[in-house]
């Protein structure tokens, strides 16, 4: 099947503008901007089934809708801060196939009465910022950005921003927080972006390949897309796939593909044929999935994932094999975790921290059971306490790791 | 108050203004949620954790709006998880639960946590006794910690942030109050957090440290030792202390404020003020103070200099004497000249004491002058504010107009009232010869050149442009003028014009409407009020009269008054402190401190506020008011002096705006909003609750129905200087050498030298550089001061800070030389 | 001379992207452009940021000390930084980064004694599937360097030495 994000691996030279036009590149934009209000484009994206690929799955055309129409301007920021451990498809998607990103985001700006939209970027992706400086410049040119856009009244500035080093600032009020020259702590909701957001005003905030599907679902329709995928996880994801497997990397697979399909088929299986112990689904923040027949065999949708105590957040599929041992697994996630709390609340600023001292102390032999007991109590205390997900995101692993692979703790502490 | 809504807190059902959040509305009603990072005055962030509780909202039907109801009752939906009772507003219909297991369980869990980077070193830490951790703590934490002990942090025990704070990184909890205080409220960040997660920790890189007039404030309100204040470390601990009202003398604000005081070996077994604290009165400094009050105000009352014996002058020298001559001294040489006594006074003095003085003055037929730069006060008297103002009540659709006026220096917590009122929506118009720190707030910026100041408020007057229009059109208008860059009759004029705008606009006679002196003085108001006024030529006043000088070292600051003091016939000095004054009278008499005694003072606002007694008099010290009786009787007079309360009865039926009132009334407290000074500092920090009298506002005569007649000023030409001369400027500082602040000594390094400011134009015309030293002189008087580049100060203009050396109390044409080979360090 | 003075072209745009009204947006995009030359941010250049973006010099501070990649100090000209992250961890970047450091004879943190590289281990980069990994930050910007090996690493180690 022929990709619908990743198109740079079947059409080359997709990033030249020329190339990209040729293949049907600013139709649909053109014809949202001059045939559509911004309202129906909204429409046909929440028809589509469209969810956001940021982590939350968020229903896309619904946020769209949501934008205060009693407070302007409105802006717009795709969220290309792409930070959580095991996760890499945006980058793939803005270093090959730009424009069809800032397509949809030029899409989305129009659906929602935006006139600036800002691309926040993790600090590190300062080449991709460059690449995309590049191709905005060439948008304004061929008068796809700027005033008067197709001789309408839509007029679009897009602006790329650069990070600075802080997973927080994917969550989108640290992000805001970010774009507006703080330090990157998220701030209290509601009120919400779509009523309050950059510099107070209503602000749609999406990842960066949910803006990619956008110039496709308009071109082909929502029922197209609708047709792929399952039911709860309409179209197309980009599968990060990492950790013990031969091929590591982006796979682009409708919703509903078998773990084992992606693994096996795509990722050509595990590193020197061991068995799988447990897939992270979400990346650090995982809850670790216990693997068996059953579960390869389970189609990769938020609701499939569900089923085993996990969540399949921005799908970035890390594999652990049979020498992995989970003590080991949560003292790097850990480790993360409170390296990146902005310690703006009190059980994520703390609660990590205590936790990195557990982990170490099993990782380097030292603890006894009551440390591993401790370490879920300390775990357990933070959750549903948080300011935002992060904290929350820290323990996942933590509690599922120690509740589903006991073995791995009692092998690990001193008797 | 705007609408009511109606909410249940465990079971208890209570009825709060909409848009509270659930932390004060539980207060209001009894209930308490801990908190730590909220403060009632600012912002909600939910940092903290502490005040998680269980909240359950009506379900609503989608269609209609209305309530889903079940068993007859609203039907209720708890979320999941707790929320905290800071960030979510209380609703209608809503249900909290703040004493669950769950929401128990979550309260230890926070306190655990915090505790796992304290240091719990509380018996040596200044905040043990009134810590809102240790508090909470000992009220909803665990009974022991499950961390590891040795793993915490540790860093460097007490960094000074400046001359001022000191910062113990290991105590604090991040609450942002801190931080969040100086932004929201000063407006001046300059305190931040550095680096993240646990690493996060408090900085300050200004220049001086911590470089803000209010940041005393930050300790009241932190809810651990972290931020403790220079003069109080290792001073005392809460629960030795006295508390004692007061009212504190720096400016005309007329804060109110708390002394502690205890009795301590150090200082020979005698009581002292250990700290000068925050007492709350919303309607005149909310709950904070300045550094100037709080750092200073009680030093000048202490110390080595202070006279505690009359003396008197023989054969050249000033020897002690018993109080009986001295007055017989003094009574004699005033009564052998009374057409030429002249009795000068400053509004240092409380309303009491200048009383008296009117009253001796007006019966032998003397004269009475307020030692003042500024007038106008007969025209506060006329179209002042009216009874009931409350600044935090000006917002949206009114008017603020600051004139000629720094009030960052000259009123800091008028300054912090008028930035939130344009916060709120006010509009706020600075007028000034040059930058003021309010500038960043105001809608509206107009810089006159000096010299131009009536021109500017008749333009105002005129109407027609965009800034006359919203200020006519103001709901209502409240005008400060002061004394920046004006002497006595400058602003004489500058008063009677702007009273004249607030009459042509109809911003008289109501609350929130009218004028407001920047007096230079605490009680100058309540000198005008009780009849006293400066002179344009205080030199020519003094030269060859009796004089009466009490609360004023006119020798010291000026060599024209010291040179006409000296060719006079007889002076008697009241006063404290030795000074260069005392030195040159006949006769000298000991005062009491107003921290030694009772009393009143008046605002800039015309709030009557009473101080009281703190520290056991000095020696043979009396009262001002007492004194003046006692010289009077010398003379033939008799005054009222049994105590002030007396004196304020007596004062108050024979000054007509003072009619109604009395010590009683003025000792009255109102219930105020934020509910502080409890048992309860966590909540709003350690202000004190107000137990002793919120003062009482006089009604100008505006107000009162009287006819309003303001007398047309006539306008004197600008000074323009000539190519080899500035026009020498007096501006005022908040940290100067006047005995007030000197005295504190840590406020040394704030002080500084003089800085005299010109623009880049004039200091290249002077040959000057930034950091050389300038020679200023004009009529007798002359000094040296460091230049300093201000490109907001007009060409050709020196501006010279009042009290800091240099006798400068009106705009005068100057010489300006540049010493060669004098570079300042 | 000012930031402005030395960049006025970068200034304008930086400033150019935000509202004028919240100028304090242009902070990030600044303080890259004043590590620029050193590869850290000096004193004047938080007081010239400060002023451009109309905030105090302790909240261009407290920015510097968020991200982690701004920096207060001068350290090797080009910061290798390895990602060492779970996902990286899996294809062997903690062994990929103890070789280095034992090549290089320095431990993580540390500085080559010509001041060429400082080795630095990192959290994820968003190239999980091309580790062994590491970014440099250097005069010329970031720049990711993936599916490393050990020699191919001290390759580049010994062009940058030449550049420098
Ligand atoms: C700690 C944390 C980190 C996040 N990081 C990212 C990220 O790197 N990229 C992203 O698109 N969304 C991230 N999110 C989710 C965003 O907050 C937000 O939900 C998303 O950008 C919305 O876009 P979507 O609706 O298109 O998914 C993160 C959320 C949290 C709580
Ligand atoms: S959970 Fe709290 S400390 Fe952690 S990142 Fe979110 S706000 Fe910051
Ligand atoms: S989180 Fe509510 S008081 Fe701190």
């Amino acid at each position: 099947m022929a990709h619908i994000l990743l198109r740079h691996r079947d059409i080359p030279d997709i990033d030249k503008l020329s190339v990209y036009k040729k293949n049907g590149g600013f139709a649909a934009y053109k014809n949202a901007v001059t045939k559509m209000k911004p309202n129906e484009v909204a429409d046909v994206v929440k028809n589509s089934g469209l969810r956001g690929r940021g982590g939350a799955g968020f229903p896309t055309g619904m946020k769209w809708s949501f934008a205060d129409k009693n407070s302007w301007p409105h802006y717009i920021i795709a969220n290309g801060d792409e930070s959580e451990p095991g996760t890499f498809k945006d980058r793939e998607i803005m270093e090959n196939n730009p424009f069809q990103f800032l397509e949809g985001l030029a899409t989305g700006a129009y659906a929602t009465g935006s006139n600036t939209a800002y691309i926040y970027l993790r600090g590190e992706f300062w080449q991709v910022a460059e690449f995309l400086d590049g191709k905005i410049a060439e948008m304004e040119e061929a008068g796809y950005l700027g005033e008067k856009i197709f001789g309408t009244d839509f007029s679009l500035r897009i602006y790329t921003h650069l990070g600075a080093g802080a997973y927080i600032c994917g969550e989108e009020t640290a992000l805001l927080e970010s774009l507006e020259g703080r330090r990157g702590q998220p701030r209290v909701r509601p009120p919400f972006p779509p009523s309050e957001g950059l510099y107070g005003k209503p602000t749609i905030i999406n990842n960066v390949e949910t803006f990619t599907n956008v110039p496709m679902i308009l071109a082909n329709g929502a029922d197209w897309y609708k047709s792929m995928g399952t039911a709860d996880s309409a179209g197309v994801k980009i599968f990060s796939l990492s950790g013990r497997v031969r091929k590591p990397g982006n796979y682009e697979l409708p919703f509903g593909t078998t773990f084992r399909q992606l693994i096996y088929e795509h990722g050509m299986g595990v590193q020197d044929g061991r068995p799988i112990k447990s897939i992270m689904p979400a990346g650090a923040s995982s809850s670790v999935i216990v693997v068996d027949e059953k579960v390869l065999d389970t189609p990769l949708d938020y609701a499939s994932v569900r089923t085993f105590g996990s969540e399949l957040g921005s799908a970035s599929i890390i594999v652990l094999d049979d020498t992995v041992e989970m003590n080991w697994v949560i003292n790097k996630t850990v480790h993360f975790f409170k390296h990146e709390s902005c310690g703006k609340c009190t059980p994520c600023r703390e609660g990590t921290h205590w936790m990195r001292y557990l982990t170490e102390r099993i990782e380097l032999g030292d603890a006894t059971s009551a440390d591993v007991d401790l370490l879920l109590n300390v775990a357990k205390q933070m959750q549903g306490k948080c300011l935002c997900a992060l904290g929350e995101f820290s323990t996942m692993a933590v509690v599922t790791s120690i509740e589903r692979f006991a073995d791995d703790f009692k092998k690990a502490v001193k008797a | 108050m705007g609408k009511k809504i109606t909410l249940t807190v465990d079971g208890k059902q209570i009825s709060v203004s909409a848009g509270m959040n659930v932390v004060d509305a539980a207060k209001e009603a009894g209930i308490e949620i801990p908190v730590f990072c909220h403060h009632p005055k600012m912002d909600p962030v939910g940092m903290c954790r502490m005040c998680l509780v269980e909240i359950g909202r009506p379900v609503r039907d989608r269609a209609t709006g209305e309530f889903v109801m079940e068993d007859g009752k609203p039907k209720i939906q708890f979320m999941p998880k707790l929320e905290t009772a800071c960030t979510n507003k209380a609703e209608d219909g809503m249900v909290v639960v703040t004493q669950s297991p769950r929401v128990k369980d979550a309260q230890r869990g926070t306190v655990e946590f915090l505790l796992t980077s304290h240091p719990l070193d509380c018996p040596v830490c200044d905040k043990g006794g009134e810590c809102p951790l240790q508090d909470l703590t000992m009220k909803y934490g665990p009974g022991k910690s499950r961390f590891d002990l040795s793993q915490k942090q540790h860093f460097e025990k007490a960094l000074p942030l400046g001359e001022l704070i000191y910062l113990d990184r290991e105590r604090c909890i991040f609450c942002a109050r801190c931080v969040r205080f100086q932004d929201e409220i000063a407006g001046e960040a300059v305190l931040a957090f550095d680096d993240r997660n646990r690493l996060t920790h408090i900085i300050s890189e200004s220049e001086p440290g911590f470089n803000s007039v209010f940041s005393g404030n930050t300790t009241d309100i932190c809810p651990v030792g972290a931020l403790t204040t220079t003069d109080f470390r290792f001073g005392a601990r809460p629960w030795e202390m006295q508390a004692e009202s007061s009212i504190c003398m720096q400016c005309p604000v007329g804060c109110n404020i708390t002394f502690n005081t205890r009795r301590e070996a150090g200082s020979d077994g005698e009581i002292v003020i250990k700290r000068v604290m925050p007492r709350q009165n919303e309607e005149v400094n909310e709950i904070w103070l300045c550094d100037k009050g709080r750092f200073s105000t009680h030093h000048y009352a202490e110390g080595k200099e202070r006279l505690t014996k009359p003396m008197l002058r023989k054969e050249d020298k000033l020897v002690r004497a018993s109080w009986d001559n001295a007055l017989k001294a003094a009574g004699e040489a005033f009564n052998a000249n009374k057409k030429d006594f002249v009795v000068l006074a400053s509004g240092r003095l409380s309303n009491e004491d200048l009383f008296n003085l009117k009253s001796l003055a007006d019966t032998v037929g003397g004269e009475t002058i307020l030692y003042s730069d500024m007038g106008g006060g007969e025209l506060t008297q006329l179209v002042g504010v009216g009874a009931g103002t409350n600044l935090s009540e000006l917002g949206a659709g009114d008017a603020i107009l600051v004139f000629a006026s720094d009030l960052y220096e000259e009123a800091p917590i008028w300054h912090l009232r008028v930035k939130q009122a344009a916060e709120r929506g006010a509009t706020v118009i600075v007028a000034a010869g040059r930058q003021t720190k309010l500038d960043r707030f105001a809608k509206h910026v107009i810089r006159y050149a000096y010299g131009d100041e009536l021109k500017t408020i008749s333009d105002l007057a005129k109407g027609g442009a965009e800034i006359a229009d919203e200020f006519a059109a103001a709901k209502n208008a409240v005008v400060f003028y002061g004394s920046d860059g004006l002497g006595v009759n400058g602003t004489s004029a500058v008063a009677a014009a702007c009273a004249d705008l607030l009459k042509e606009t109809n911003h008289i006679g109501g609350p929130n409407n009218g004028l407001i002196g920047v007096w230079q003085r605490a009680n100058d108001q309540g000198a005008f009020e009780i009849g006293f006024r400066p002179t344009e030529d205080l030199a020519k006043a003094l030269k060859g009269k009796a004089v009466y000088i009490v609360g004023a070292d006119p020798v010291g600051d000026d060599p024209n008054y010291a040179k006409a003091l000296k060719g006079a016939k007889f002076v008697a000095v009241q006063e404290l402190r030795e000074s260069a004054t005392t030195d040159i009278a006949d006769v000298v008499f000991p005062a009491q401190a107003f921290v030694e005694r009772d009393g009143s003072v008046t605002s800039g606002e015309r709030r009557i506020q009473r101080f009281y007694a703190t520290l056991p008099v000095k020696g043979d010290a009396k009262p001002d008011y007492a004194i003046t009786a006692l010289l009077a009787k010398q003379m033939g007079v008799i005054l009222q002096s049994a105590s002030a309360s007396v004196v304020f009865e007596i004062l108050a039926h024979s000054i007509e705006a003072f009619n109604e009132l009395t010590y009683d009334s003025l000792a009255e407290v109102k219930e105020q909003w934020p509910i502080v000074g409890r048992d309860d500092m966590y909540y709003g920090g350690t202000t004190y609750a107000n137990k002793k009298g919120m003062g009482v506002q006089l009604i100008p005569a505006a107000q009162a129905g009287g006819a309003v007649k303001i007398q047309k000023m006539r306008k004197e030409a600008a000074l323009r200087p000539k190519a080899d001369e500035v026009l020498a400027v007096p501006v005022n500082k908040l940290y100067d050498l006047g005995v007030t602040v000197k005295s504190a000594g840590i406020l040394d390094e704030r002080i500084g030298e003089l800085k005299i400011s010109v623009n880049s134009a004039t200091a290249k015309k002077l040959d000057a550089e930034a950091g050389q030293i300038v020679k200023i002189s004009f009529e007798g008087a002359q000094g040296e001061g460091v230049v300093k580049i201000d490109d907001s100060v007009a060409a050709g203009v020196a501006l010279i800070p009042r009290s800091m050396g240099v006798a400068i109390h009106e705009p005068i044409i100057a010489r300006a030389q540049i010493k060669t080979g004098g570079k300042a360090k | 001379m000012s930031l402005e003075q030395k960049y006025p072209e970068e200034v304008k745009k930086i400033l150019a992207k935000y509202p004028s009204d919240f100028k304090r947006s242009a902070i990030m995009p600044l303080l890259f452009l004043a590590q620029r030359e050193e590869g850290f941010v000096t004193k004047e250049a938080i007081k010239d940021i400060a002023q451009l973006a109309d905030v105090t010099e302790t909240e261009v501070v407290s920015i510097i000390g968020f991200y982690t990649l701004y920096h207060d100090k001068k350290e090797g000209k080009y910061r290798m930084q390895v990602c060492t992250d779970l996902p990286c961890a899996l294809r062997g970047a903690d062994q990929f980064l103890d070789k280095l450091c034992e090549n290089l004879g320095i431990k993580v943190g540390e500085t080559t004694e010509d001041g060429v590289v400082t080795l630095e281990s990192v959290q994820c980069l968003a190239s999980c599937d091309r580790a062994p990994m590491f970014q440099t930050q250097g005069p010329d910007g970031i720049k990711y360097h993936d599916y490393m090996t050990v020699d191919r690493t001290m390759e580049l180690i010994e062009a940058l030495k030449g550049k420098g």
